[in-house]
């Protein structure tokens, strides 16, 4: 069987910076294995502006942003494969992939970095009433349609839910001739970063509907109408405030979940995020066998995929070098009251090795808020934060230096400034 | 009345809430480019304009391009018509002039991607 050293399943973003990583940190024997016909995964179709501005210091596109990394993978000669799917993986780290040319392949691993992205919610995932029309499609593939391939799906569209992905097309089919009539969100705030509700909403006059769903599908063949209500606090339409719209293309951007089947398949904790559960080496419960980037949490900001990606890439040639039999003695790391959720969620306190970064979202948005780093009546860092919202991440690093209890978990809460 | 103006800066994905008033005093900034971007937004806002443009005898179909610079609002759609006119040959360099000076606007279109076939 063949063997590699860090095999890396996906050539995304976070892929691409964790073997640009592990071979500056020494290892050359990397093998990343991509999905689609090109590296850069969904950076490829993210056209807009609006990247790299922590990482690269200036605006970038996604293709831009992808080209550099790329270009990094390129000059180290680090070995990859494209139209290359995983089709499974043992506990430990024999992957078995498939391509046209080398057909059905095993390779055992020394360390895996699993950075698969994520997929989106489709209508399948939410309880859409009415008729099952052809037009009703995911933002993000909508975007690939028309980005990569060169087709615009329709010429009057309405937009249910308002994370990115789905500003960004309203703003890109409005380019492109089409008549965006709305966005209905079904959160009385937007799921979108504040630009892009400025750039690509209120710069062409389309508006949002806040507290508002699709509450029927009309449509025989070709979906011809919506329409949408408003929701109350327990998010049930509130009877009478039903607005109609003719539309040929009802996008969906309801949210983005982690492509985690070959970690969930092999029985790999999970957490809220729908990613593995992992220590602040981004490393899971099977040694050796590590997740970053959107396939470990949803991120809003590629940079910061980037970032995890290198800790991965990082990590795991550390691995190689001095390899982990068992992982014990780990704490936890527990979000409180107001947090959805914290990465990592654990800490291995006998392996830091630099800042650990606990990256959390509010549940709903708040205003000048504490975040507090605690064990026990020990607080480790307090961050304050002006505004908080849900769609946007938090960052807090501890400090290599700071003294970690290796007894107490650790605490992550928000406070009200007094 | 000197108005206060309440807008969300667009430079950076941070978001910040500024508030500009008539004479152009800028608050609630994060950072220098704010004051920029909230003086620029009342007397004549910009934006950059990305696309795709035709893309031939490549595998790919479409090639991803975006203004080298800022345009005002108002000509986002002439814009737009320029980019849909457009056929590209590959090959392509990363941001390679596909239009000089659009529109006379002193900004070119340039391609976000390298294109090798």
């Amino acid at each position: 069987m063949n063997k590699v050293d860090i095999l890396i399943i996906g050539g995304g973003s976070a892929g691409l910076a964790a073997a640009v990583s592990a071979y500056d940190a020494g290892l050359r024997d990397i093998l990343i294995l991509e999905k689609d016909r090109f590296l850069g995964g969904i950076l490829n179709q993210c056209i807009h502006p609006g990247f790299g501005l922590t990482e690269f210091r200036e605006q970038l596109t996604g293709p831009e942003y992808a080209e550099r990394f790329i270009n990094e993978v390129e000059r180290r000669h680090i070995r990859y494969e494209l139209d290359t799917m995983v089709m499974a993986m043992t506990p430990d780290k024999e992957v078995t992939y498939s391509n046209a040319q080398q057909g059905l392949v095993t390779v055992k691993a020394t360390t895996v970095i699993l950075a698969t992205g994520c997929y989106e919610r489709n209508a399948g995932s939410i309880a859409l009433p009415g008729d099952r029309p052809s037009g009703v499609i995911t933002a993000g593939l909508a975007q690939r349609y028309l980005n990569i391939d060169g087709y615009l799906v329709g010429k009057s569209v309405f937009i249910l839910g308002s994370g990115d992905i789905g500003l960004i097309m309203a703003r890109r089919m409005t380019l492109e001739g089409a008549k965006v009539l709305g966005v209905a969100e079904i959160m009385p705030y937007s799921n979108g970063l504040n630009r892009n509700i400025v750039q690509c909403l209120v710069d062409y006059d389309i508006p949002l509907y806040l507290s508002h769903t699709v509450t029927r599908i009309i449509g025989k063949r070709k979906l011809e109408k919506i329409i949408i209500s408003q929701v109350d606090e327990k998010f049930a339409p509130i009877p009478g405030t039903e607005r109609e719209f003719e539309v040929d293309t009802l996008l969906l951007s309801i949210g983005l979940i982690p492509s985690n089947e070959l970690l969930d398949k092999l029985g790999v904790p999970t957490d809220k995020t729908k990613g593995a559960i992992v220590d602040q080496n981004l490393q899971t419960n099977i040694p050796g066998v590590f997740s970053c980037g959107n396939v470990l949490h949803v991120h809003d900001l590629v940079d910061f995929v980037s970032a995890e990606g290198k800790i991965a890439g990082k990590m795991a040639a550390k691995f190689v070098t001095n390899p982990i039999k068992t992982l014990e003695n780990q704490i936890k790391v527990l979000p409180q009251e107001g947090i959805s959720y914290v990465v990592p969620q654990r800490v291995d306190p006998n392996r830091i090795y630099g800042p650990i970064e606990f990256k959390f979202r509010v549940n709903k948005p708040r205003n000048n808020v504490f975040f507090v780093i605690s064990q026990g009546e020990t607080i480790l860092k307090r961050a304050f934060h002006q505004v908080a919202i849900p769609s946007e991440m938090i960052n807090v690093v501890l400090p290599a230096t700071t003294v970690i209890d290796p007894n107490m978990p650790i605490i992550v809460t928000v406070k009200e400034r007094q | 009345m000197n108005k206060v103006h309440e807008l969300i800066c667009i430079v950076c994905p941070k978001g910040c809430h500024l508030q500009v008033d008539d004479d152009l005093n800028v608050t609630g900034h994060g950072c220098p480019r704010g004051i920029i971007y909230g003086k620029a937004e009342l007397l004549n806002p910009t934006r950059l304009v990305s696309s795709t443009a035709k893309l031939i005898s490549s595998d790919l179909s479409r090639l991803p391009v975006v203004t080298s610079g800022e345009v005002p609002k108002g000509k986002i759609f002439e814009v737009m018509n320029v980019i849909n006119g457009l056929t590209v040959s590959a090959p392509v360099a990363l941001r390679q002039v596909l239009v000089k000076d659009v529109l006379g606007l002193g900004v070119d279109i340039i391609a976000t991607r390298s294109v090798k076939r």
